[in-house]
């Protein structure tokens, strides 16, 4: 197990070096940041030229990658254009990412697989096609629409929610965006859910354990439910990693200064060092989360070794 | 948009759907009387780009807290667009090139330090050095002598001030300029001319962190992203005194997020309408909403560099063109009224006195489709059988390029003799007018720097200047503008202007369509709101309801 989890945070390097080089160089190819700088007006070349150089803009790609790197390691992810530290960004950002995060995989997680199970064990039954119509329902439709409608009804017209998220962003005013954020996963994490549990209860496993006379609540938790959620889990340690990277639609209808309002506002002022810092404290987070989901294999059955 | 456009009918669609279960709108409309002093405004906001330094702000965001947390020798009147003194006692000449201004005494920066000449000499110097790269000097600072040793196009400067800005004493300074300029004091109620304290000079990356300066507002605190909280300044001297008890500005990334606040009520002031909402804004506020004529302009420009651009008869298949575009319809169906036809190449906000004019440009910025058609082939018809209109793909610009083509091609009988010609991004498009490689007509829009006819027409037409992008040249211009800058009252200097504008309208550089509007939308909490002409809300104007 340890010699495995070594091996894994080994893989991670080349892995982590790979894609702040390719995002690195895509926000480059955006264009010139120094060009939006100044808005609609044409550059003044003198000042350009001295904006590019105090940032270096003006050495080959490489070079800046180079002293980009060399800035990660002291713990220096850069400035932006109004002199604000990244790792400062990322201090106000990741809470409130974090909170809606918590809030939107605790739906996903009760209700997805509340849902799931229900109809999983209920197949064929009012409560199954319920559920199943439901979710269709909810995946074709995008995040986007979701969110502009509950907010209009619930903020605007009822007054029953916070329309946006004030600043500080208290849970309660994050119960409908989390929500919003969390309804498709959650759509999938149903049907997920009640597909591994219809084929398990079907199962040897099961019948023998109905059959030795356990309790129905016992068979379910502990034997039914614990073989059918490892797909399941799979499923949420990656969505886990993209909650985490910030949704950037969610967070823009309801104001919420999380991760990926920062990553679009450094995308619109073509701030390389935003872009680039945010992406790669998301790499470790998508790489993270995967190496979570990978050892809770091991947990959750005890036929998978790592060694 | 497109987005919010379907969110928005979705959010119909079901709204009627569960129209069974009944729920009536909450109306929270309390609109008493009298306003309450204390009342804090909570307003729209964007996040600044640079420091809210006042030489390196060049957009609408940082530039509306500066205005509010100073007060430069001039203030522009939020009605008018009138400069006039504020911190200055006096800014006299006598040859409209060396100018002497005097302060008035007594007042302070927020921090308690005396307001000095040396403040602004100072700053002006300090924002005009090179190595400090601010991104708004040009054209503020380009006028006075001096300007090219500290700030050359190209190498190290070679001085650190500007030789043209001499202190006398702490409430007398005086600054050469490197040519007459007639309403160069006009220009002094810019931002970019504000004072520092000395605070600033010592440690700028502190006071970047807290600015402080001589405003009607300080900053109480400001959470970079998230918003920023201003009370009245108790130190600030001047004539605009707020009429509330602070701003709130509350950072929105998406147009709609704060529209929804204002339906809410959790927003008073929206200058950020999105044009989803300005579809509906006039019921969904009862008519708290403002739209009127902002100083910016959009043209058309055509590269009188190119031969068969620069003709007798290219004059008038320009005047032909400009007939053919049926701007009110546009401005209606495209621009949902936000955009006012043109008439002239100024903008409305700087009002008749100022040298707007109504009728200027007359019957060739009327739609006459028959004349049009008559003209161009007068003209000898478009040079090379087809105009295309350059516009930077990247902006806004397709829908209205495409609607003023189809307004050409129907005045002509011909689907093909216009078409739009989309250049990937802004950079890209600036570039191929600056290298002189357009070769039929493109997109152009100015923005006025300060609420100043000269600033509408010297940057643009004069030859060889900066923004001169259509590379008009014509002497007799040329000596009506330097007449108008050297011109002792300000109504012979308008005049002056005007009679260099009137060569426009023969000569065409460039066809003026239309003004773009500055929209505002508030909730029933306050009173008073109004756009100054900056198209930013004169907040300190603001009151709120009782």
């Amino acid at each position: 197990m340890g010699r495995y989890v070594i091996r894994r945070l080994l893989q991670m390097i080349p892995v982590f070096i790979g894609t702040t080089f390719i995002i690195f160089t895509m926000v480059h190819a955006l264009g010139d940041p120094v060009a939006a700088l100044f808005g609609d007006k044409a550059p003044d070349p003198a000042v350009a030229a001295q904006i590019r150089q105090q940032l270096g803009l003006d050495n080959p790609l490489i070079v800046q990658y180079g002293d980009y790197m060399k800035g990660i390691f002291t713990g220096d992810l850069g400035t932006t254009f109004s002199g604000q530290p990244v790792t400062e960004l990322l201090k106000t950002a990741y809470p409130t990412t974090l909170k809606l995060t918590v809030v939107a995989f605790t739906f996903e997680v009760i209700i997805g697989i509340g849902l799931g199970v229900l109809s999983g064990m209920r197949r064929g039954h009012l409560a199954d096609t319920g559920v199943m119509v439901m979710t269709l329902i909810v995946i074709s439709i995008p995040t986007f629409v979701i969110g502009y409608v509950l907010q209009y009804l619930f903020g605007v017209k009822w007054g029953l929610a916070d329309a946006t998220v004030p600043e500080g962003a208290p849970i309660q005013s994050l119960l409908l965006p989390g929500f919003v954020l969390a309804s498709v996963s959650l759509a999938y994490v149903a049907r997920l859910t009640r597909t591994t549990i219809a084929e398990n209860s079907k199962a040897d496993y099961v019948r023998t354990a109905v059959a030795k006379g356990l309790p129905r609540r016992r068979v379910v938790t502990h034997h039914l439910l614990r073989n059918s959620l490892i797909p399941v889990i799979t499923f949420l340690g990656t969505d886990l990693g993209a909650l985490m990277g910030g949704a950037l639609v969610t967070e823009r209808i309801f104001n919420i200064h999380g991760v990926g309002y920062y990553l679009y506002q450094g995308i619109v002022h073509q701030s390389t060092s935003t872009v680039v810092g945010f992406v790669t404290v998301l790499v470790i987070v998508f790489l993270l989360a995967n190496l979570l989901v990978d050892l809770l294999y091991a947990v959750l059955d005890p036929r998978i070794r790592y060694a | 948009m497109r987005g919010a456009t379907q969110a928005k009918f979705a959010a119909g669609a079901i709204a009627i759907a569960l129209a069974a279960t009944a729920c009536s709108t909450s109306s929270n409309s309390s609109s008493g009387s009298g306003s309450n002093a204390n009342g804090v405004v909570t307003a729209w906001w964007g996040d600044p780009q640079n420091p809210l330094i006042p030489t390196d702000t060049n957009e609408v965001n940082g530039g509306a807290v500066l205005n509010m947390i100073f007060e430069g020798l001039q203030h522009y009147n939020p009605k008018t667009g009138v400069a006039e003194l504020a911190n200055a006692q006096s800014i006299t000449t006598t040859d409209q090139q060396h100018f002497t201004i005097t302060l008035k005494p007594g007042w302070k920066f927020s921090d308690g330090t005396p307001v000095t000449a040396s403040s602004y000499v100072d700053a002006w110097n300090w924002g005009a050095y090179l190595p400090h790269a601010q991104n708004n000097t040009d054209p503020f600072f380009t006028s006075i002598q001096g300007y090219d040793a500290v700030h050359p196009a190209t190498g190290s400067p070679t001085a650190t001030t500007m030789s043209g800005l001499k202190v006398v004493n702490d409430t007398t300074f005086t600054v050469a300029l490197t040519q007459k300029f007639s309403l160069w004091p006009d220009t002094l109620g810019y931002s970019a001319f504000y004072p520092l304290p000395q605070s600033f000079f010592k440690n700028p990356t502190a006071w970047e962190a807290h600015p402080v300066g001589n405003g009607p507002y300080v900053i109480k605190s400001w959470t970079k992203g998230t918003g920023m909280s201003l009370t009245p300044n108790s130190t600030y001297s001047g004539n605009y005194k707020p009429k509330n008890g602070g701003i709130n500005l509350k950072v929105y990334t998406d147009p709609n997020a704060a529209y929804a606040d204002l339906q809410a009520g959790n927003l008073d002031i929206d200058n950020g309408l999105s044009t989803t909402a300005l579809k509906t804004v006039q019921s969904d506020l009862n008519g708290r909403y403002l739209n009127e004529p902002a100083g910016i302009n959009q043209t058309i420009s055509f590269p009188l560099n190119q031969p068969q651009w620069n003709t007798a008869g290219a004059k008038l298949v320009r005047e032909g063109l400009s007939m053919a575009i049926d701007r009110p319809t546009i401005t209606k169906v495209i621009f949902q009224n936000t955009r006012t036809p043109a008439t002239d190449w100024t903008s409305p906000v700087l009002g008749a006195e100022g040298g707007f004019s109504s009728t200027l440009c007359g019957d060739v910025c009327t739609y006459n489709p028959t004349k049009a058609k008559q003209l161009i082939q007068q003209g000898g018809g478009i040079p090379g059988g087809q105009l295309t209109i350059s516009y930077n793909a990247d902006g806004p610009h397709k829908e209205w390029v495409d609607a003023v083509c189809n307004s050409i091609n129907n005045a002509l009988g011909n689907t093909n003799a216009c078409v739009g010609k989309p250049v990937g991004t802004f950079a890209q498009f600036r570039n191929q007018i600056q290298s002189k490689q357009m070769t039929s007509a493109f997109r152009t829009g100015w923005q006025m720097d300060y609420p100043l006819i000269q600033d509408f027409l010297q940057p643009l037409f004069y030859t060889n200047a900066a923004s001169n992008d259509s590379h008009y040249s014509n002497p007799q211009f040329d000596s009506l503008v330097n007449q108008a800058n050297a011109a002792s009252t300000k109504a012979t200097a308008v005049s002056d202007f005007q009679s260099a504008e009137k060569l426009l309208v023969t000569d065409l550089p460039s066809i003026p369509l239309w003004y773009q509007n500055g929209t505002v939308g508030w909730s029933s909490n306050v009173s008073n709101v109004s756009l100054d002409v900056f198209s930013v809300p004169v907040y300190t104007n603001i009151t709120v309801n009782k």
